[in-house]
């Protein structure tokens, strides 16, 4: 599988030695490798199970960790966001539904944008309420900094 | 209209158009049924419910913000609290995490302690639900059939780790402590009671036509359906999705017991109902497989006092009794993890409500929330 | 100690002195208040043990005790929650139509009297014995569900409308397979008259003596009459576990009180009626001419006799309301307009024809 994804996506960084097989991106050309994983007949990547955000403090990244329930074979996306003040991806509930929510919960406690989300809102929290999980979050009254 | 692209600026409209007949009601957060504090908006025509939007958030206590601030044994603590009805399955997630990150193999004893806890909190966690889902079908009796038995679960876990409920035990390197010498015989007599007291439930409940009427081909998920979503657990089961990580990627002392997967086709209320009964004597059967050769020697592997996991990545799955968790783990080298993610199988099996309640009845969303088996903290976290 | 076997002779003692001693419209108000009393406070003492009967029988069935704590064996226990429920505060809603919202726990509750005051508890012990007694309850208790509509209306909250609106669409729906099974035995024993129905079994009761058709005709009016008083698997207007309770969501104190202690007398009255027309009233249990076996079951009183069928009614619909669960609404009306109320039609049509050709034990 290795090989395939060199050939397929030659710009992405292929990992090996990890827990999963990982593919590194950035935030571009995220989409359309999610869509061969997913549609590709030998691969068939049908099931989302994790989807993160991270907050790298130069940069996010967005990981998604996916499976496939017709081969059980697993891998794992990054896309990584080098833009810092308005961090945008596309997003992937066109490809997996459940990604929807999650996607909606990364946006709430991160404020990742996910392009044409079909409906990026708040999750959790209210709307002034910033954006909790980012490492340079700030909140005198309920975060105690040691 | 998309009912799952609805927003609220056309809720809105929606109350002001004063369509005949059709009208928004709240249902929760404070709801005898919803089982924690969970807000369904719902949209009515009469009786027949046209869409469903699920408002969490309103125990969302940032434990995934709070574990960047503590030690891999202190998190321990916070898991039980996702869903607690599953506190070893949670607690033993993030444990074989840790433990695996550090290349760490735990003694057979512990691993074999581990399952029979998961499964005896299977069973207790699945006991629960039959009596809360009895009693919002209205066949109250089955609330105090199902917490009678769940009873004696909660007596053998008192007995050995002092909680009945939220119990910490399952930690990084083994157990909190060894278990208590009674509780082989205990658990041997809790299995040959429950045995006896399991049929009860089906003369109560299952084979009722009233019961039948009410949760035959209603909510139907297809497989597709459940794959897309992320439905795991008995509810992903019930509709033919093969997901049971005791199978696929199996942990603890999984790989050396027998035990069927419990799969069915319909995708109902009731295929929903009848799996998690099922797996109620699969359990037994795996913790009769385990309770005799419960191997002697250390409750926990050599651990330091300070865990530092190496820099990288983690992620662990493990089968709570409502879905698969999975734990992700970012580590910097630093003794608390940069990012600890939980992947919580009532999350994505909530937000499949929409589609299932669609143009069913009010009295049919309790009972298509009551199969889901959806526990609220696990969602906010 | 005779007037136990037959009261009249009692009431006969009491008018008689009332008269002697009173003019006659003093004796007339007298014997009005005194009456008006007794099933006043029947209805109440009534009412009070059949809450703790209820809570008793559904402890036992779901494998605990029930109040055992205020008085002996818990036996003071509706009396405390009776006494907490006067003390409680009356809270007003805003918004709410004021009138209604106070009239309508009266009329639930006028229903239910009503009702009471035409059972015929023993020989002799029958307040009002109309020659259309039937007809007559089944008139009284249909003024019930106005008053269950009023609340919910007038409650101002859409969990209240739409209990108070099942509620409705059921109630008028069950009344016509109530009143066609209480029909069977008017066809039966040729008089609407509760006291004519009653004793027209003394030489055994309907339900034998009508064999098949009388026994569908009781097992329907069971089902529909717990319809008609909104318990068991009928009670989804006031499904606790999904809208919170129903059409009395917003009462508080002694209105909710109205409503509960009205709702358990309903059931009273409807188990009266299935004993006083299926099962012989406070006829002793006879069996066709057999004089000894007549004379033995003639020593319980007849009092005695009533109460025990009406208990062991009362018994059977609170045992099916622990162990169902809940019917849908939609259901619920399948089940009357589709199965029970052509059943009985045609039952109904087999009772005429029987009586027509003399095919029952008479």
């Amino acid at each position: 599988m290795t090989e395939f994804f060199r050939n397929r996506f030659p710009d992405a960084v292929i990992e090996q030695g990890n827990q999963y097989l990982t593919i590194k991106t950035d935030a571009a050309a995220m989409h359309p490798i999610a869509a061969v994983l997913k549609s590709d007949k030998e691969l068939q990547f049908d099931y989302l199970f994790n989807l993160t955000g991270i907050d790298w403090s130069d940069r996010f990244s967005v990981v998604y960790h996916l499976e496939s329930t017709v081969f059980g074979h697993e891998v794992v996306l990054k896309a990584d966001i080098l833009n810092r003040e308005n961090p945008s991806v596309a997003t992937v509930s066109d490809l997996w539904r459940t990604a929807e929510f999650h996607e909606r919960e990364v946006y709430d406690l991160l404020g990742i944008e996910f392009v044409n989300h079909p409906d990026l809102r708040r999750l959790f929290l209210e709307d002034g309420a910033g954006f909790p999980l980012r490492k340079d979050f700030k909140d005198e009254i309920n975060l105690i900094e040691r | 209209m998309n009912a799952d692209a609805m927003k609220e600026v056309e809720l809105n409209e929606i109350i002001a158009s004063k369509e005949d007949g059709k009208y928004i009601i709240n249902i929760g957060p404070q709801h005898p049924s919803t089982h924690g504090v969970l807000r369904f908006v719902v949209s009515l025509k009469g009786e027949t419910l046209e869409y469903l939007i699920p408002h969490c958030g309103y125990i969302h206590r940032g434990i995934e913000k709070m574990c960047e601030n503590l030690t891999y044994p202190q998190i321990i603590h916070l898991t039980d609290r996702m869903d607690y009805l599953s506190a070893h399955m949670n607690n033993e997630a993030v444990s074989l995490c840790v433990e695996n990150a550090l290349g760490i193999e735990v003694p057979e004893r512990v691993k074999v302690i581990r399952t029979i806890l998961s499964e005896l909190q299977r069973i207790a966690s699945h006991q629960l639900w039959w009596a809360a889902f009895g009693m919002d079908i209205g066949g109250l009796t089955c609330f105090f059939y199902g917490l009678r038995d769940r009873e004696k679960v909660l007596d053998i876990f008192e007995e050995s780790f002092g909680s009945r409920l939220l119990h910490s035990f399952i930690c990084p390197g083994g157990l909190m402590q060894d278990i208590h010498p009674s509780f082989q015989k205990r658990v041997k007599e809790f299995i040959s009671y429950f045995r006896k007291k399991l049929p009860e439930y089906d003369q109560l409940l299952t084979g009722n036509v009233i019961f039948e009427q009410r949760t035959k081909g209603l909510g139907i998920l297809t497989k597709a359906e459940a794959i897309d979503y992320g439905v795991t657990g008995p509810s992903g089961r019930a509709s033919g999705f093969s997901c049971d990580i005791r199978k696929k990627h199996p942990y603890s002392a999984y790989d050396r017991v027998e035990f069927r997967e419990i799969l069915a086709n319909e995708g109902d209320t009731y295929s929903r109902y009848k799996v998690r009964i099922e797996e109620m004597w699969e359990s037994m059967n795996i913790i009769e497989q385990l309770i005799d050769q419960i191997p002697e020697g250390s409750f926990t592997a050599p651990m330091k006092a300070i865990i530092k996991l190496p820099e990288g990545e983690y992620t662990q799955r493990v089968e709570t009794a409502r879905g698969e968790l999975a734990v992700y783990l970012v580590s910097t080298g630093d003794k608390n993890p940069y990012r600890m993610r939980f992947r919580t199988p009532n999350f994505s099996n909530l937000f499949v409500m929409n589609h299932l309640a669609a143009g069913a009845k009010i009295a049919d969303l309790i009972a298509i929330s009551g199969s889901l088996d959806l526990v609220i903290p696990d969602i906010d976290r | 100690m005779s007037f136990i076997y037959d009261f009249s002779s009692a009431t006969q003692a009491i008018d008689q002195w009332l008269k002697a001693n009173l003019s006659p419209t003093g004796a007339f108000v007298a014997e009005l208040a005194l009456v008006g009393l007794t099933i006043l406070l029947a209805y109440a003492v009534i009412g009070l043990y059949l809450v703790y009967a209820e809570r008793k029988v559904c402890a036992f069935m779901q494998n605990r005790v029930g109040p055992n704590r205020v008085g002996k064996w818990g036996l003071l226990q509706t009396m405390a929650d009776l006494i907490k429920l006067l003390m409680k505060e009356l809270i007003p809603i805003r918004k709410s139509d004021k009138l209604l919202f106070n009239v309508a726990p009266y009329l639930v509750i006028i229903a239910s009297f009503l009702g009471i005051a035409a059972i015929p508890f023993a020989k002799g012990l029958h307040a009002i014995d109309f020659n259309i007694g039937v007809f007559y309850i089944m008139a009284v208790s249909s003024i019930g569900v106005i008053g269950i509509l009023l609340a919910g209306w007038s409650s101002n909250s859409k969990y209240s409308l739409i209990g108070a609106m099942r509620s409705g669409a059921q109630v008028v729906s069950y009344e016509l397979s109530v009143g066609l099974a209480l029909l069977s035995v008017v066809i039966f024993s040729g008089s609407m008259q509760l006291s004519t129905i009653v004793e027209s079994q003394a030489n055994g009761w309907w339900i034998l003596k009508g064999h098949l058709p009388a026994m569908i005709s009781f097992v329907i009016f069971l089902i529909a009459s717990t319809a008609e008083i909104n318990r068991g698997p009928f009670d989804l207007a006031e499904a606790e576990s999904e809208l919170t309770a129903g059409f009395h969501t917003e009462y508080s104190g002694i209105r909710f009180a109205f409503f509960f202690l009205a709702e358990y007398m309903n059931m009273f009255i409807v188990a009266a009626m299935a004993a006083t027309v299926f099962l012989g009233g406070w006829m002793p249990f006879h069996l066709g001419n057999l004089e000894a076996f007549n004379r033995v079951m003639d020593f319980i009183p007849p009092v005695v006799w009533f109460f025990g069928k009406t208990i062991f009614i009362i018994y059977l619909i609170m045992w099916f309301k622990w162990t169902f669960p809940r019917l849908r609404i939609d259901q619920l009306l399948t089940l009357e307009w589709k199965y029970l109320l052509p059943l009985n039609l045609l039952n109904t049509v087999v009772i005429a024809f029987l009586v027509l050709m003399g095919w029952y034990f008479k």
